[in-house]
């Protein structure tokens, strides 16, 4: 039982890092109706910038000085390589943002160097005991983050008026434009805010772990959380994200006893099948939203 | 308001796609705290000049070829629908167009993205135009019916105390009773101070309330006459409100060849 509750602490903790990236991917899904596959770029360029930020300014406002700093490459990718796509297929934008990823990668790459870089987390692989289950304090750390971001996200697009006129583009955009709301703006704040939570994500990924040149390969699991979410579901996001961190880690934990004839990859693969599992049920996700149709 | 303003279009000339000629050389003009109607039956480029009034051609791949929008003297060809909406310039489009999956106050409130300050003032004087929307203000606005989305739709763009209103066929499949409540509010808004724009096919209820009128033809203006006169043309009763010569209603089998719609232009 305490095996089992301490792979399901990891597994919500992982969840929580693909929350952050799914939430970006579902904001600029919502708003251009694009899958932008720029993310895992922006995960690594967040970490490698925190990384080299921590030394000088200390991990706290590392953070947040990468988070936002990682928040305005996205604003200006978006401004240089996708807005004057808009119009074009969604097909090409996609594939643009391949040619993003690719870029931002190589360059965030470039700064990785031979020697291990780290965050400079003050979590490491430490443990706390909650009851009798060892939890990693990073795996808390990353959920508390996320919780927050869930709050902040929510009350941004309930309360504020750019959330507001962000989900009227989404639903509508030439309605929302005939209402004064800047369609290029909204644009524009959706993919800052994927690239800082993408950022965000980096960090949480990155705390404990060295960073490499494969950092990236973690937010491709982003692209089922999104799929079994429902691409449109911001709640759908949330859910799938710590359903499919879960999953993984109690797939990863028990794979010798379930699969004792394949190796250690059956966790990296648990993500995949439950989206096949999940779409074969449900073909718009979990939560893709349902278009309200008067009778 | 300060000095009167007028909305006006003068020899417009828009293409679409670059080869789609929707407006050829109209001219018309929307003075401050007027009713103007722009009747036309489709496709003969009514909704093209609501949109270059607006500022919305761009996103249908049209361009202004020649001519010009004007709000008072100023050129405001070129300008976003945004800037347009901050000049007092709203467009009410054609079906409706409520965000569904919002609630009727959350439309509202997008309504004002342009005049935040005065939220709660337009908000008040909006319920006060529609009672029925404050009654319904925590609903999801796709479950409205039919004649109250379509106020959600005019309340939404009363939300920034627009100088110009701009409806594209607010009566479009509502019920007669319904129109006719369309109809009031129109003149409720305008008696408020706001110059209307009127585009409809529904000729009869949109000259009862007009000062002015105009009718487009394949994208040409064929008549421009005060809102009475166009209502007494023997002409526009016969093809425009379905009346023959002397007011009775005619029909089809009293003629005794049916005689193609009536085109001035051609």
């Amino acid at each position: 039982m305490t095996g089992f509750l301490t792979a399901f602490s990891g597994g919500l903790g992982q969840g929580a890092i693909y929350v952050l990236l799914a939430l970006g991917f579902v904001i600029i899904y919502k708003s251009m109706k694009v899958v932008s596959f720029a993310q895992p770029a922006f995960m690594m360029a967040g970490a490698i910038l925190v990384s080299y930020l921590t030394p000088r300014f200390g991990f706290w406002l590392a953070v947040v000085l990468g988070t936002l700093g990682i928040a305005l490459v996205a604003l200006a990718v978006e401004r240089v390589a996708i807005r004057p796509m808009v119009g074009k297929a969604v097909f090409v934008i996609a594939i643009i943002t391949i040619g993003v990823d690719i870029v931002v990668r190589v360059v965030a790459g470039a700064f990785v160097g031979t020697d291990p870089l780290l965050v400079g987390d003050p979590w490491g692989l430490d443990t706390v005991l909650i009851g009798d289950v060892q939890v990693q304090q990073r795996h808390i750390a990353a959920l508390i983050a996320m919780v927050v971001v869930v709050v902040a996200l929510m009350l941004f697009f309930r309360l504020s008026s750019t959330g507001l006129a962000m989900r009227a583009a989404a639903l509508d955009q030439e309605a929302a434009m005939a209402q004064g709301v800047s369609v290029g703006a909204v644009f524009a704040l959706s993919w800052a805010l994927a690239g800082g939570l993408a950022a965000l994500a980096g960090v949480f990924a990155a705390a404990g772990n060295p960073i490499d040149q494969t950092f990236w390969v973690v937010a491709l699991a982003a692209l089922p959380v999104i799929i079994v979410g429902g691409l449109d579901s911001l709640g759908g996001a949330v859910v799938a994200g710590l359903l499919v961190g879960v999953v993984e880690a109690l797939v990863r934990a028990y794979h010798s006893d379930l699969f004792p004839n394949l190796s250690t990859n059956t966790g990296t693969l648990a993500p995949y099948v439950l989206m096949m599992v999940v779409l074969l049920v449900r073909p718009h996700g979990l939560f893709g939203t349902k278009e309200v149709e008067r009778v | 308001m300060g000095i009167p303003v007028v909305l006006s279009v003068k020899n417009l000339e828009v293409v679409y796609d670059d080869v789609v000629l929707a407006a050829r050389g109209v001219s018309l003009e929307v003075p401050d705290g007027k009713i103007v109607a722009l009747l036309g039956a489709n496709g003969s480029g009514k909704t093209t000049v609501l949109r270059a009034l607006s500022g919305m051609l761009d996103i249908h791949e049209g361009s202004i070829r020649k001519g010009a929008v004007y709000l008072g003297d100023e050129d405001v060809s070129a300008l976003s629908p945004t800037a347009l909406a901050k000049r007092g310039v709203r467009h009410v489009l054609e079906g409706r167009r409520v965000f569904k999956e919002l609630s009727v106050e959350e439309n509202l409130r997008v309504g004002a993205h342009v005049a935040r300050k005065d939220l709660k003032t337009n908000l008040a004087r909006v319920y006060d135009l529609f009672p029925r929307l404050q009654e319904r203000r925590s609903g999801q606005a796709g479950y409205l019916s039919g004649g109250e989305q379509q106020m959600l739709a005019i309340g939404r763009s009363m939300m920034s105390d627009p100088r110009f209103l701009l409806l594209d066929e607010p009566s479009l499949g509502l019920a007669p009773l319904v129109v006719a409540q369309i109809r009031d509010i129109i003149v409720e808004i305008n008696a408020q101070g706001t110059g209307v724009l009127l585009v409809e096919q529904n000729a009869t209820m949109a000259l009862q309330i007009a000062h002015h009128g105009y009718v487009a033809e394949t994208g040409r203006i064929v008549m421009d006459r005060p809102a009475a006169q166009l209502l007494a043309d023997d002409d526009i009763r016969e093809f425009y409100l379905g009346l023959g010569a002397e007011g009775d209603r005619t029909s089809y089998r009293d003629l005794k060849h049916y005689r193609r719609r009536k085109r001035w232009a051609s």
